[in-house]
């Protein structure tokens, strides 16, 4: 999937969350040091970090694009390519492992019919694997954009995931 | 705003009342509290529709009396929703898994006719009131508020004794003497290293530069721990007090919690205690009139194991790729933006101020001979009372699992139990009676590490979890140094090739060959550990691993890899459907005849065994 990158498109940057991410570039003294929280703000605002994206940043601040891409690209957190609607992040942390990750991870694949890091045909969900977001003792755990779903077996995938059709 | 230690004082005797209430049930009030578990984990169990379900019935009974506090997580993760019910003259009472009806019950059968629910009581394996603890295994000074307090009002710590420990080291102790204390107390890093805290700081403090830096880890790696989340969550107050206190010992005036950004409710409780801490005088200029400065800010993770390490991580502090460095020089020398730098874990600062408020000698009791105090372990996977444990060092593992854990989950067989994530190893059954320590793990191959503590029962396979952590280490690896960059990927196609059946018959030799090689030439601690997954299993579990290599089978039967399949003639009716999902085509046969399985084809992927709906696909 990186490889692909200099072959994408180039996309427009809606000018309005550009001004919400100067203004907050801006508002930081050690912009430099800041480039973490800059790009958790910038992927916040427009849902992913594409090059271009970088390439602005990377100006804003004043210091070369292929230090932007070196961190984007170090980080699991950050995305260079566009998301669904949804994430749903399948919690791979070791307690949830043994209770059965890979069956709950194989039976969403099946359900919306994509593969892992793969975004579904309607853009409402993409598929992702997550380290352990701590919720172990709710093991085999699911996490929706921000929502934290526990026990989650080949049955109940379907009510979690319905819940977020057609709203 | 507090401008010294008598107006702590007047700020926590005003809250004595609510303080009497909490702990043992005492005070002669009408008051009556119900705390409902809010932590992440409480949340997703349903904790919010509970405190909103009691909140609308609260409020149409016209209960003028009772109050709602949302408390971080009591550990006992098992059992979520829960609530406990303080009515003053009774003991503490906890309910478990509380659904709407049971919240509905609590106010009408306990709250207003005194008749406890016994159906949804659920026993508490620690006693706030008994300080001993001897009866009850567990013993927490780290968690001792969790579960207890509201993390969003600073009040509620005060009356807990909270910045007492500040006040008395800003009005009455040196840093030196402070620095004394911690390294009397015998403290060790709990993020894993273990290395003496007090020493630590000493370090840093020695330093001549007047710029430094004070950074508490929060960049909580180990898949499947969860107990700094917990205290972030819980308790933040008591880490930063920990911190500001490590802060005045070492001559630092500025503060950096680095915390992962998977964690959007420990930071935003952070920021509310940050806030409240800021307004009481706490942090900022001048605190309590000592002439002392500091303040914290946080800087977010993006999801990097590596960062856990404390080079790494102040390179991501830096805003740059978190890739180790060589020490020496080490962060008290040379650290955040090359100034001398303390790097704590969030566990070890929680424990700072008990130890500046009972003394270094009540803390050095507890314990055994090398490690003192109490360590918090996520005690998760195959066992029943799945949850956040804290347990003084030297207890066994069999007293964590059996009597804190109530045993293996639908009563299985013990097989294993991890720790030290993927740095660290199994324990097989035979050294459950070890007590747990930093030396005693490590002479078992595995470590303490920041906690996580993964039981697994008979239906696991150990060549499986060893690729599950090199899967692990395999993508985490920062890429910087050889051994680990190449070694994990090369350790873990080895793995793979086994679960797979295509391991050459030497396999194991070539494991333990490169295991080691990895282990001593890796830069980092991330990088010399990663190979502790696969070596201890190989030491501890070698006959599993030889009937995967020899006999190609594998006794728990996960390793689908491993199984040959077959069509059962008589049942087969020719359904086609094992023919359209098998991703190599290795399966033939018309509409409604038998079909048959290609085996020198076949890459036993198992997609026909669990598309059929006649059971005619044999697994062996």
């Amino acid at each position: 999937m990186e490889k692909d990158l200099l072959l994408m498109e180039p996309v427009t940057l809606p000018q309005d969350k550009l001004s919400l991410l100067d203004a907050y570039i801006r508002s930081l003294d050690d912009q430099e040091g800041m480039l973490i929280h800059i790009l958790h703000r910038a992927q916040h605002l427009f849902g992913y970090l594409p090059p271009d994206l970088q390439l602005y940043i990377a100006r804003s601040i004043g210091i070369p694009a292929s230090k932007v891409y070196g961190v984007v690209s170090f980080y699991s957190y950050f995305t260079q390519v566009k998301r669904g609607q949804h994430t749903v992040s399948v919690c791979m942390g070791t307690a949830c492992f043994v209770k059965g990750a890979e069956q709950v991870k194989e039976a969403l694949k099946k359900e919306l019919k994509v593969g892992m890091d793969e975004t579904t045909v309607d853009e409402l969900f993409t598929l992702k694997e997550i380290r352990c977001i701590g919720a172990c003792g709710l093991a085999p755990a699911v996490m929706v954009d921000d929502k934290v779903y526990g026990h989650m077996n080949e049955e109940n995938i379907r009510t979690v995931t319905s819940s977020y059709k057609g709203v | 705003m507090i401008n010294n230690r008598s107006e702590l004082l007047e700020i926590r005797k005003n809250q004595n009342e609510m303080r009497q209430l909490r702990e043992i049930g005492g005070g002669k009030g009408n008051r009556i509290e119900l705390l409902v578990g809010m932590a992440t984990c409480g949340i997703a169990a349903g904790g919010k529709d509970i405190y909103d379900e009691l909140e609308t019935l609260i409020r149409d009974m016209d209960l003028n009396n009772v109050d709602l506090v949302k408390v971080g997580c009591i550990g006992s993760c098992y059992c979520e929703p829960t609530v406990q019910v303080n009515m003053p003259g009774h003991a503490p009472t906890y309910y478990g898994y509380v659904d709407r009806d049971a919240a509905g019950r609590i106010l009408h059968e306990h709250v207003l006719q005194g008749k406890i629910l016994k159906d949804k009581v659920v026993p508490m394996s620690f006693n706030r009131t008994d300080p001993a603890g001897a009866r009850k295994r567990q013993f927490r000074i780290a968690l001792r508020n969790c579960g207890n307090i509201d993390p969003e009002e600073i009040t509620e710590y005060i009356a807990f004794d909270g910045y007492e420990a500040l006040a008395k080291v800003l009005t009455e102790m040196t840093p030196l003497d402070v620095i004394h204390v911690l390294k009397e107390s015998g403290l060790r890093g709990r993020g894993g290293g273990g290395f003496p805290t007090g020493l630590k700081w000493q370090a840093t403090n020695q330093q001549k530069n007047p710029q430094k830096y004070m950074i508490c880890n929060a960049d909580e790696g180990d898949p499947g721990a969860y107990m700094d989340r917990s205290l972030l969550e819980g308790d933040p107050h008591s880490v930063l007090e920990g911190l500001i206190i490590g802060g005045y010992a070492t001559g630092a005036n500025q503060g950096i919690i680095y915390i992962r950004a998977e964690y959007p409710l420990a930071i935003a409780r952070l920021n509310t205690a940050l806030d409240q801490a800021r307004e009481y005088g706490f942090l900022g200029k001048n605190i309590l009139g000592s002439g002392f400065d500091f303040d914290i800010e946080i800087r977010l993770g993006a999801g990097a194991f590596v960062c856990g390490e404390e080079t790494a991580l102040i390179h991501s502090v830096e805003g740059k790729r978190g890739e180790p460095t060589k020490k020496p020089p080490y962060p008290s020398e040379e650290g955040y933006l090359h100034k001398p730098t303390t790097v704590n874990n969030v566990e070890t600062l929680a424990n700072v101020p008990e130890i500046i408020n009972k003394g270094a000698e009540w803390f050095a009791a507890i314990g055994t001979r090398n490690s003192k105090g109490t360590k918090v372990f996520a005690l998760v996977g195959k066992v029943k009372n799945v949850g956040l444990v804290e347990v003084p060092m030297g207890t066994t593992l069999r007293e964590i699992i059996y009597e804190i854990g109530g045993g293996i989950t639908d009563d299985k067989a013990f097989k294993a139990v991890q720790t030290g994530g993927p740095s660290g190893g199994v324990i097989s059954a035979e050294y459950l009676d070890t007590p747990i320590e930093y030396e005693s793990l490590r002479s078992l191959g595995t470590m303490m590490g920041s906690g996580g503590m993964i039981v697994m029962d008979e239906d696991n396979c150990m060549v499986d979890i060893a690729k599950f952590y090199l899967q692990f280490t395999m993508d985490e690896s920062c890429g910087k140094c050889t051994p680990c960059r190449i070694g994990t990927k090369r350790l873990y196609e080895l793995l793979d090739s086994i679960t797979k059946g295509t391991a050459s018959p030497n396999v194991l030799e070539q494991l333990d060959m490169l295991g080691n090689n990895i282990r001593n030439s890796a830069l980092c601690g991330l990088g010399q550990t990663a190979p502790n997954p696969v070596l201890s299993t190989m030491k501890y579990f070698e006959e599993e691993y030889r009937m995967h290599v020899e006999e190609k089978t594998c006794p728990t039967g996960v390793c689908k890899g491993l199984f040959r399949y077959s069509v059962i003639p008589e049942k087969c009716v020719g359904c086609t459907a094992c023919r359209r999902v098998c991703p190599v085509g290795c399966i033939s046969g018309h509409p409604k005849q038998v079909h048959s399985i290609d085996l020198n084809l076949c890459i036993s992927c198992g997609a026909c065994f669990d598309v059929c709906k006649f059971n005619a696909i044999k697994k062996a």
